[in-house]
């Protein structure tokens, strides 16, 4: 049994972590709070304090905050589409008997552990590439006229590029999910001869929702930062600029901080809210 | 009772899967291929495959005429570095956590969490402030802090979640035999929390080791990780495809093999647990 003195040595030992996360949270988002009120703009020596909500009120109502959002909204729909209908049909296809297994699923997983800035150059030249890279080329082949991706389609080619690096962390997860699932229910199924596509949508859905779900909302809340693919790809040009895009120009490029720090906060309330639907899972999960 | 399943399907399932994966994989193959291949060669339409003079001249020119060497060493601290002190700062918390825990346990450990979700954009600047205040801009340290607290939720939740799964009841018949505090964390606790404390450190420098967003924002040089100088490829001049590949190949090749030993603690630390 835990005694009151065990009690206050467990306070000692959560302490730091807590302490710890509690100035890096609180310092710096007091901060862009406070920058949020103010005309602050470094390079033209401008600072002035407390302008009310005119940042909030020029940062939502501009065109550009609208647009970020949209593009938001489709690169993480996008990329969220791609991962979990792929991610489901090769868990499906991984679970099945097979020579090689162990090396297919370590091909699989392989793209999440390259550096977004790997991946993103790699596929900005080697494959979009009009001129050298090997789409073009298949193109050619086929008698076609090449494809210039990323100045064509440019939201596209970073929903692909990041969808290759994610696709392999949603189809872990609902493998995970698949091999908890009952032989002896699928098998029951069968004998009673409902169709594979009966199996899928009656028993296995249903089994994966948990981890759809959970795969939803924590690619949502890396998507949402997304930065180093469009950092080195676009730059945030041609419709590519997401809202987490938006902020940092506005705040490292124009240095108009007021107006980025508006920004931020809307950012971090958007963040939240999706936040509060992924504690309700997981606080749950604890319970258990 | 699994079922007899025919050569036949297996053999077609094999031959699918294999193909899906080795699909996925592609890239990465590609990028290998092409870093052992001459500029020229790197470009050549049709492409070559297999068939070319392979060199290794790529590697020695980035090794030799860049910064990759600086870079690798940042890469290295600033992951590892970063991992360590975390690791340092939350077994004590996720023990306390998990063995001792208090009514608020579950409230703190979700408000933990909700520190990860919070757009690192939305404190950008101040960070920047901050570090130019205390004049550590593009510095390692400034990098090893501010990862360590970027990762430091997950690694409580980790531990926490390897921690609660071994037993109370050895626990406390060590604290009836007497053992202090002291004596119950180093011989009872340490042996049997190591694999889980070993798997925490291995996710955690993955995780460190590819983050893209501080490391290339609050780097310029000096500091500058793996991330931002492959980033510096991005308006190149001239044919660079084969040294870009072998640059790449280099930063991703330890964090790759690293990768595949940790699968199964992937799922379970980026789920935090909710799927196992």
């Amino acid at each position: 049994m835990a005694t009151e003195h065990s009690k206050s040595a467990a306070r000692i030992m959560i302490a730091p972590a807590v302490f710890l996360l509690l100035v890096w949270m609180l310092i710096p988002l007091c901060m862009t709070l406070y920058f949020s009120f103010a005309d602050y703009r470094p390079m033209r020596g401008v600072f002035d304090a407390w302008i009310g909500f005119d940042n909030y009120v020029r940062f939502v109502s501009s065109s550009s905050f609208l647009s970020s959002v949209g593009t938001t909204l489709w690169m993480v729909g996008g990329i969220l589409a791609i991962t979990i209908t792929g991610g489901i049909l090769l868990a499906l296809l991984l679970d099945q008997p097979m020579f090689g297994q162990g090396i297919v699923r370590i091909l699989v997983i392989a793209p999440f552990f390259v550096m977004p800035t790997v991946s993103a150059l790699v596929w900005k030249n080697m494959f979009f590439n009009v001129d050298n890279g090997l789409f073009s080329y298949f193109y050619k082949f086929f008698g076609m006229q090449p494809y210039d991706f990323l100045s064509q389609s440019p939201l596209l080619s970073i929903v692909i590029i990041v969808a290759w690096q994610w696709l392999p962390f949603a189809t872990l997860i609902m493998l995970t999910a698949v091999q908890s699932l009952s032989s002896e229910q699928l098998e029951a199924a069968e004998i009673d001869g409902a169709p594979p596509l009966a199996r899928f949508w009656y028993i296995i859905l249903p089994h994966l929702s948990r981890a759809i779900t959970v795969v939803i909302l924590i690619q949502t809340i890396f998507l949402l930062s997304i930065f180093a693919e469009i950092f080195v790809t676009t730059n945030g040009a041609f419709g590519t600029r997401t809202l987490t895009y938006l902020v940092y120009q506005r705040v490292l490029e124009s240095q108009n901080i007021g107006l980025g720090s508006a920004g931020g906060i809307v950012a971090v309330i958007l963040a939240n809210i999706i936040a509060i639907f992924l504690m309700r899972i997981v606080g749950k999960n604890i319970d258990n | 009772m699994a079922r007899a399943i025919s050569p036949r399907k297996k053999l077609m399932w094999t031959a699918l899967a294999w193909g899906f994966g080795l699909l996925i994989f592609f890239p990465i193959l590609w990028t290998f291929l092409t870093s052992f291949k001459a500029e020229s060669t790197a470009i050549s339409d049709p492409p070559v495959w297999f068939f070319f003079d392979w060199t290794v001249q790529n590697y020695h020119d980035v090794l030799e005429r860049s910064n990759y060497p600086l870079a690798l060493m940042n890469s290295i601290i600033i992951a590892v570095g970063s991992t360590l002190l975390g690791i340092v700062i939350a077994v004590p918390a996720a023990w306390a956590m998990a063995f001792v825990p208090g009514d608020r346990t579950k409230d703190v450990l979700l408000w933990m969490l909700s520190t990860k979700m919070l757009p690192a954009v939305g404190v950008l600047y101040p960070l920047v402030l901050i570090a130019k205040y205390f004049g550590v801009m593009d510095s390692r340290l400034l990098l090893v802090v501010v990862l360590m607290l970027i990762n430091l939720p997950i690694i409580v939740w980790m531990l926490y979640t390897y921690f609660r799964e071994i037993p109370g009841e050895i626990l406390e018949a060590s604290r009836m035999d007497g053992a202090s505090l002291k004596n119950e964390i180093l011989y009872v606790l340490t042996p049997m929390a190591l694999p889980g404390i070993a798997s925490t450190i291995l996710l955690n420098v993955i995780l460190a080791w590819n983050e893209a967003f501080w490391t290339i924002l609050l780097t310029t040089v000096d500091a500058a990780p793996l991330t931002k100088f492959i980033a510096s490829f991005s308006a190149p001049e001239g044919l660079f495809y084969a040294k870009l590949s072998a640059a790449s190949i280099m930063a991703i090749a330890p964090i790759l093999i690293m990768g595949w030993f940790s699968q199964k603690q992937l799922v379970r630390g980026l789920t935090f647990g909710a799927v196992k």
